[in-house]
């Protein structure tokens, strides 16, 4: 697979996480899914959506532990490596 | 036969379709616009004639092979009727299933393993690969066919019983789930219907239902269809049993 930049799964979680209802100029790396109002049926979208493009398989186990947008994209990008 | 509707964005899956109760539903949803992939194990001639009827009717349909008990089946399955309609499946129908019938005490693993593998496993591998397009969507349908045994024992079909039981369950619980999303998940549970399935209902058994005959394929796809169709959006999670009667 073609490496993935930070910034391109930045731009797909952000884009991906405001399909789910907040404004994507409110959505930042340190806003979290509670304020957001992101919840566990968005996180599962958001992990099918990053399956498809990146291959890379997030389990409910993984999103458990993820607090804020960050955390999701560093998430990503480590297991597209 | 009515006319098919004007032709929906999507498709149908109905899951054992090539004759009896699947195959009544898949007419009833073809004649409602749906375009329907008419699933079949081994009765690919009755597929085949399902599809033609539904052709000659002004619909679209295509005549799937698969043993839903593959886990490999849903991703062929839903991947040939993406292509083929190009766009998502929007409904799901729950329908194909087996019985081995035997009294508990005689009741071996294979057959118990069997008819969960088929009746109630592979329902819940289709319905996983089908919300992901349906949440997407923010649209979508599932329709599970269970049974009245569910709800009201009859000897000598406890792995039946159980897995149209847990039929119920999944349904509920996934129906809860997804229900934010625009998508319902209910359940069907025929009695006594007059199919290949059941063979010939013994004179006894008519009299234990309330409405004193079988049922017919056509009167649980109508129940199917109201399901699936967009007056039913607030319907989710619901058991509706088909059955003269015989649960109540």
């Amino acid at each position: 697979m073609a490496t993935v930049t930070a910034e391109q799964v930045e731009t797909r979680v952000v884009e991906t996480l405001a399909s789910f209802g907040p404004d994507a100029d409110q959505i930042s790396r340190e806003s979290t899914f509670e304020e957001l109002d992101i919840d566990s049926l968005d996180l599962v979208e958001l992990a099918q959506v990053v399956e498809d493009d990146y291959g890379v398989v997030l389990k409910g186990e993984d999103m458990k532990e993820l607090k804020t947008v960050g955390d999701a994209i560093d998430l990503i990008v480590s297991r597209a490596d | 036969m009515a006319e098919a509707a004007a032709p929906r964005e999507g498709s149908a899956l109905v899951t054992g379709a090539s004759r009896g109760i699947g195959a009544a539903i898949a007419r009833a949803l073809a004649r409602d616009g749906w375009r329907v992939g008419v699933n079949y194990r081994s009765d690919r001639s009755g597929a085949e004639s399902v599809v033609s009827e539904i052709e000659s009717k002004g619909g679209e349909a295509i005549a799937l092979a698969a043993d839903v008990a593959d886990p490999g089946a849903p991703e062929e399955l839903f991947g040939a009727l993406e292509s083929r309609f190009d766009g998502p499946v929007l409904v799901l129908v729950n329908n194909a299933g087996i019985s081995r019938d035997d009294l508990t005490p005689s009741l071996d693993d294979e057959e118990w393993n069997a008819v969960l593998e088929t009746n109630l496993t592979a329902a819940f591998r289709l319905t996983r690969r089908a919300l992901k397009a349906m949440l997407r969507a923010r649209s979508g349908r599932i329709v599970n066919i269970s049974s009245a045994v569910a709800l009201r024992a009859n000897p000598g079909q406890a792995n039946y019983a159980a897995a149209k039981a847990g039929l119920i369950a999944l349904t509920k619980t996934s129906a809860v789930e997804v229900a934010r999303r625009g998508v319902t998940v209910n359940a069907v549970a025929p009695g006594l219907i007059e199919t290949d399935f059941i063979g010939g209902a013994s004179k006894e058994i008519v009299q234990a239902i309330p409405a004193r005959r079988i049922g017919t394929p056509e009167e649980v796809a109508a129940c199917v269809r109201f399901l699936t169709s967009d007056e039913a959006s607030y319907v989710t999670g619901a058991v509706l049993t088909v059955d003269g009667g015989l649960a109540a």
